[in-house]
Order: structure tokens, then C-alpha cells, then sequence
């Protein structure tokens, strides 16, 4: 630990990918997740048709479409968040490293600790500090924090690869909703990898940030890909090539539910679609 | 640059170089500093205001006495002043209307009316208050009002002797029995209905809102059949403390169903998305980032039966005597002490009573400002008390071995 800080010291004024360089986080190898033939309801409103896809272990998938193509709600059924709204259900099969997260003797919490969560809206807990919103994953499910250094590690270590230890080291004791919209979001990030899970699924999660906490937060998915299979929506073309290993293109035609259009590696998806549709969104030219 | 000419100072340089104004020295020597500088008026009441609103009340004035006092044969002071508050109205409304268009005058027109409302509550609260006070002093100057019973005192007794201690002890005790079963009750069912959901929740929803409109006459009543007659229990303190329960535990569960509405989803979703049980969510971040609301929620409850008197009547009976314990033999409280004291056709008792009635306001003023510096504001707004809990926090881990240089 005193090693530690007194490198801290002398990496203050260096550029953030200095910092960027994380020891191991998660607990196992990163998850391979893979969907298979998902479709999803609010109540008789059929949203989803059908849907497989394969997110590859430590890669980053992005989910693209135009709004209301069903991306939130694909997100949210990869870790079981989908039930929680009354009167939704799904079909499908959802696989993590070939397991069933909806198999009947598998509880809700066990998927939802080792998939995390980002939300489009940042949402540190108003009455807990930095330090404790980092621990709230652990503190809040009853586990032990491993000792008093450990505890001090691990959130030290969550911020960092979130990219806001430099910024928040100081201020650890203030409370979580005192920092900017942007820091509040990597808290959120730090948060969820402080359970260490092998799945990250990030709602949109710079739509409501600016271009120098979006480049951060990109620089983090970076960073810890590879540690973690990240799925992430999002509306932005550029950041979807800038982060993303592979890409989906979701899309819904007025009133019907929504589907896979084409998938594939990034760089193939943008530069040479097979679909004529993809070729036109990621122009730019509806969506 | 204005503000420097302004000053008097001699104007910087012209800006060439941003280094002259990352340079401290340089502003504060040459510019006043911020604190010094005269604050532009945004708001405030201009004279012209003051005018309007003076000739329009003095004009008023002399118009509705005029014909009052000297056209038309009615007298009444409430009548004069309603009229007075019309005609005043009206030509605000006039004198405005000289400079200002309709608009404006709409808007001044407006402000006043909800001036006046508001002021209306204020000189009615500050009149209950005074008038209480006044008549209630006489009492208040014994210290024995305060620590001695009316048990060997009859109500003419002077205010020398005897007091309200034995009510202070009932109203303490039954408020706090009540408390103890209404706020787990109402909290534990404020969150079934705002966490659980669902059509049975719906159906304990109308229930809870029916209880808030039974009459405490009634819940006394419901108390004292099955109580006291059916079960053949005697009256106690605690019987009314039940009787008041059931008009508290429906205003609990009502406001701190609002209150934990307005804890945002997102959180309850971060919660949950962390894997954590419904159960553990609630517990750890609904309830503490509603706690300043709930506090509000029970605050409500105990202003609804603080001041409660048929109930008591009804099933704690009425006694002169002290009597500590609220499960054996009746009990008084402030409420009822002034209700009986008023009934007495003699000066003392009536002093007594209002003197009671002073210490209970002063009771829910203490209640209420407890609330407030406990609970703080708006949900997650950080009380006082949580800000020094953040930086004694802050404190804490700043200094941490690692810290250390
Ligand atoms: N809670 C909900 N209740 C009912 N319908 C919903 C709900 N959330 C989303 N929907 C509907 O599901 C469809 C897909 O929404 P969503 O997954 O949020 O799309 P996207 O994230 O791609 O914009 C939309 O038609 C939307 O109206
Ligand atoms: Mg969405």
C-alpha cells in the first residue's frame, strides 16, 4: 500500500493511460455470454423477436440501432433486470459460459453478481460516500470487505480502473452524489467492478456526459476489457468503432418488435456491411 | 475592463498576454475584489411599489370611513376591514394601472391577494399563540404548575397550588406508546405498498386510506367495546394509546408511502443490479435515502393525536391522581386536562388550561423543530447530520497509513 501511494504521487501529472494499467480484477476469466433465439414482451407488446448473439469472452460488443429497437431491453434481460418491470416476460435462453442464467434453480441475485450493471443515468447512493459507494456492492449483499487494507485496495483499485482514483483520492469521505456527472459515472463504473463480475452490460452510458468525461470513460471500457466482457449500447457511431470488438445493429420497423440486422467484428460491420440498412444507419442516413 | 474604469484605478494594459492574468498579484492590486464591489439589485420592493400600495390602502381607508361613519347607518368592525380590503384592491389596481400596463397590474393584483393570504396565516397562527399566552401566564408563573397534581386540589384551588404534572406524564407516555406501535407498523406497511405492489396492495392501499378519514371518536369507541367492555380489560393509558394508533398508523403509512415513491428507481435498480435482494435494497438504500421524508411521516402522525382529547376521554378515563403506570387505572393528558379545566365556570381553572394548552404547543414546536434537524430536507438531501458523518469520513480515510507521505 505505501509502495503503492508513493508512485501515486509522481503519476499525478501523467496523462490518465499512465494509470491505466490495472493488476487482475475480476475473480475468474472474463465470460463468454451468448443469447440464443431471445425474444421479450411488456405485457402483450412484443419488443424483441428472436435474437442470438454471442458476446465473446473479454471483448467489448456494441449494441447500435435507432431508439426503441429493443437495445435497453436486450441489455436488461442479460442479467435478469427485464423481470423487475411488472408484466414483462421473455423466451429465449441466455448462456453464461453455458449456463442458463433462467434456469429455475439459478437465483436472480447469483447472475446479477457476476453481470454488472452501468445505467444510462448515473446513480451513486446519495447517503453513502465515494469509498462506500465503491463497497456497496459488497456491503450492500452482506459479504465481508477483505479486512481494512483490503477494503482501502480494493476501492483504490475500482477507482483506478475507472479512471477516478487521481481525481477522488482526496475526497473519498464525501458523499457519492457531490461529484460531477461525469465522475459520477465512472463511481458507478468503479462500483460495479468492485464485485469483480466476468459480464459488464453499460446502458448508454455517456449520453448524458461531455466529451472529456466520454473520452475517460471510453479510455476505462478499453482498459478493462479483456478483464471483463463488456456489452455497451450506445448512440454514437464513433464510439461504437473507438470501444468495440464486435458490433450488432438492432432494428425495429414501426409497431413490430425488434431484431438482429447484421453483426459481426466492428471494423467489418462499418466498413463493408452486408445489409443495406446497416450501410445506411452507420452513415448516418436515418436513426 | 468597465469595472476597473468604475473603480477609479487606472485600466490594466491591454490584454495581450493571458500570463497577466494568471498572475494573483496583479489582480488584486489593481481591481477591487469581489467582496468590495456593490451588488447589482435584482429584486427587492422599489419606492414605487411602496407608493402604489400606500395610496391605495390610505385612499381606501378614507373612502370606506367615509361612508361608514357618515352615509350609510352600519356598524362592524369585520365589515369595515372586508370592505376596506375590496375597495383597497380595486384601487391598487387603479393607481397601478397609471404606469404599469395590464399585465403588470394583473401581476401586482396577484401578488398582493396571495400576500395577504399568507399573511392571514401568519397573524392566525400568531394569534392563537398570543392569546393563549396572555390568558394562560398567570398559570405558568408557578413552578408548582409544573411539577405538582390537582389530587389534593379542587379546581378553585389558587394557581399557587396544584398543576399539570400528572397530564404532562399521561400525554408523554400515551404518545410514546403510540409511537412504539404505529411507526413500525406504518413504515413496515408504507413499504409493502410502495415496494411490493400488486392488487392486494391496492386493496390494503384503499383500507389505509379509509382509516385516515375514521373519526377518533370512533376509533375510541371501536377501543373501548372490545377493550374494556368485551375483554373486560380496565382503562389504561395504553388502551388509549391504541385508540390513538389506529388514527396514527394510517397518516404514517400515507406520507411515507409518498416519501419512498420519491426515492428514484435508478437507485433501487443500482441496488439491485449489484445482486442484491429485494429485502437488502430496501434496507440499505431506500430507507436511509428516504429517512429525512419518513421522519417528516412521523412527525404527522403525532401532530394527528398529540392533541387528541375524546379518545382519551373515552378509554384512558380521567383522573386527578399521578399515575405512572399507562397498563393499570386511568390517566390524564394535556389535551384533557384543558378540556376539563374550560368546563370549570372559574377563573383559576381556566387560567389553568390555557396554561396547559401553552405547554402544549410548546410541545409540538419542540417536536417539530426535532424533526426538522433530524430529518433535514427533500429525500437525499444530506442532513447536517450526515455532512458531518461525511467528513468525519473524509477525515478518517485522507489519513489512512497508506496516505502517508
Ligand atoms: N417499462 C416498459 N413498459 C412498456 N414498454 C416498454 C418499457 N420499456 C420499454 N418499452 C418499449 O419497448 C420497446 C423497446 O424499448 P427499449 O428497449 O428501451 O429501446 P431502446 O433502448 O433501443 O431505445 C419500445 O417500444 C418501448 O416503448
Ligand atoms: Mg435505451
Amino acid at each position: 500500500m505505501t509502495t503503492d501511494t508513493a508512485s501515486d504521487e509522481t503519476r499525478v501529472d501523467l496523462d490518465i493511460d499512465a494509470t491505466t494499467t490495472i493488476p487482475q480484477l475480476t475473480a475468474g476469466a472474463p465470460a463468454t455470454l451468448v443469447a440464443r433465439e431471445v425474444s421479450a414482451w411488456f405485457g402483450n407488446h412484443q419488443v424483441l423477436d428472436n435474437v442470438d448473439l454471442t458476446m465473446a469472452a473479454g471483448q467489448v460488443t456494441a449494441l447500435i440501432g435507432p431508439s426503441g429497437c429493443g437495445k435497453s431491453t436486450f441489455l436488461r434481460i442479460l442479467n435478469r433486470m427485464h423481470e423487475l418491470v411488472p408484466g414483462a416476460s421473455l423466451a429465449g435462453e441466455i448462456l453464461l459460459d453455458g449456463q442458463d442464467i433462467y434456469d429455475l434453480d439459478r437465483r436472480p441475485i447469483e447472475s446479477r453478481r457476476r453481470i454488472g450493471m452501468v445505467f444510462q443515468k448515473a446513480n451513486p447512493f446519495p447517503t453513502m460516500s465515494v469509498h462506500d459507494n465503491v463497497l456497496a456492492g459488497l456491503r450492500l449483499t452482506g459479504r465481508k470487505t477483505p479486512g481494512k487494507n483490503g477494503a482501502a485496495e480494493l476501492v483504490e483499485r475500482s477507482l483506478r480502473s475507472a479512471g477516478l482514483w487521481e481525481e477522488v483520492k482526496a475526497r473519498l469521505g464525501t458523499p457519492g452524489s457531490s461529484l460531477s456527472g461525469g465522475q459520477q459515472q465512472r463511481l458507478c463504473i468503479a462500483r460495479a467492478l468492485a464485485v469483480r463480475p466476468d459480464v459488464l452490460l453499460m446502458d448508454e452510458p455517456c449520453s448524458a456526459l461531455d466529451p472529456t468525461s466520454t473520452r475517460r470513460v471510453e479510455e476505462t471500457i478499453r482498459s478493462i476489457a479483456g478483464e471483463v466482457t463488456v456489452v455497451i449500447v450506445t448512440h454514437n457511431m464513433q464510439q461504437a468503432q473507438r470501444v468495440s470488438d464486435n458490433c450488432a445493429f438492432f432494428l425495429a420497423a414501426e409497431g413490430q418488435p425488434g431484431y438482429i440486422v447484421e453483426q459481426g467484428p466492428t471494423g467489418e460491420l462499418f466498413e463493408n456491411p452486408r445489409d443495406e440498412r446497416t450501410s445506411d444507419y452507420v452513415n448516418g442516413r436515418f436513426g | 475592463m468597465t469595472s476597473t474604469i468604475d473603480s477609479g484605478v487606472a485600466g490594466p494594459p491591454p490584454l495581450k498576454d493571458d500570463k497577466l492574468f494568471a498572475d494573483q498579484d496583479f489582480r488584486t492590486s489593481r481591481r477591487t475584489s469581489a467582496a468590495e464591489r456593490p451588488r447589482v439589485r435584482t429584486g427587492g420592493v422599489s419606492t414605487e411599489l411602496v407608493t402604489h400600495v400606500a395610496s391605495a390602502g390610505l385612499g381606501a381607508l378614507a373612502l370606506v370611513w367615509l361612508v361608514y361613519e357618515r352615509l350609510v347607518p352600519v356598524t362592524g368592525t369585520i365589515g369595515f376591514w372586508l370592505v376596506w380590503y375590496a375597495v383597497f384592491i380595486v384601487m391598487l389596481a387603479a393607481v397601478s394601472a397609471t404606469t404599469l400596463d395590464r399585465m403588470a397590474v394583473t401581476d401586482r393584483v396577484v401578488g398582493a391577494l396571495v400576500t395577504t393570504a399568507g399573511m392571514v396565516m401568519v397573524s392566525a397562527l400568531a394569534g392563537i399563540v398570543v392569546f393563549t399566552f396572555v390568558r394562560g401566564k398567570g398559570a405558568l408563573s408557578h413552578s408548582n404548575f409544573f411539577h405538582e397534581t390537582m389530587a389534593y386540589y379542587g379546581p378553585d384551588a389558587g394557581l399557587d397550588k396544584g398543576g399539570i404534572y400528572a397530564a404532562m406524564v399521561g400525554t408523554f407516555e400515551m404518545v410514546a406508546i403510540s409511537m412504539v406501535i404505529s411507526v413500525p407498523l406504518g413504515i413496515a406497511t408504507a413499504v409493502y405498498l410502495s415496494e411490493v405492489r400488486g392488487r392486494i396492495a391496492r386493496v390494503v392501499r384503499v383500507v389505509v386510506e379509509a382509516m385516515t378519514a375514521v373519526p377518533t371518536i370512533v376509533a375510541g369507541l371501536f377501543i373501548y367495546s372490545m377493550l374494556i367492555i368485551e375483554l373486560g380489560q380496565e382503562r389504561s393509558g395504553f388502551a388509549a394509546s391504541l385508540a390513538l394508533s389506529v388514527s396514527m398508523i394510517p397518516v404514517v403509512t400515507t406520507t411515507a408511502e409518498v416519501v419512498l415513491r420519491l426515492v428514484p428507481n435508478g437507485l433501487r435498480e443500482a441496488s439491485l443490479a449489484l445482486g442484491t435482494t429485494q429485502w437488502q435494497t430496501v434496507r440499505r438504500v431506500v430507507l436511509p435515502t428516504a429517512r429525512p421524508g419518513l421522519v417528516t411521516a412521523v412527525l404527522l402522525g403525532v401532530a394527528r393525536i398529540i392533541g387528541e382529547t375524546s379518545p382519551v376521554l373515552l378509554v384512558a378515563g380521567s383522573t386527578n391522581e399521578l399515575n405512572y403506570d399507562p397498563f393499570h387505572g386511568p390517566q390524564i393528558s394535556l389535551p384533557l386536562f384543558v378540556f376539563t379545566g374550560m368546563r370549570q365556570p372559574l377563573d383559576v381553572a381556566i387560567s389553568r388550561a390555557f396554561g396547559a394548552g401553552i405547554v402544549l404547543l410548546t410541545l409540538v414546536v419542540i417536536f417539530f423543530a426535532l424533526a426538522r434537524i433530524i430529518g433535514g430536507r427533500a429525500p437525499g438531501h444530506t442532513s447536517r447530520r450526515q455532512q458531518r458523518r461525511f467528513a468525519r469520513n473524509a477525515r478518517a480515510l485522507t489519513t489512512t497509513p497508506g496516505e502517508q507521505p
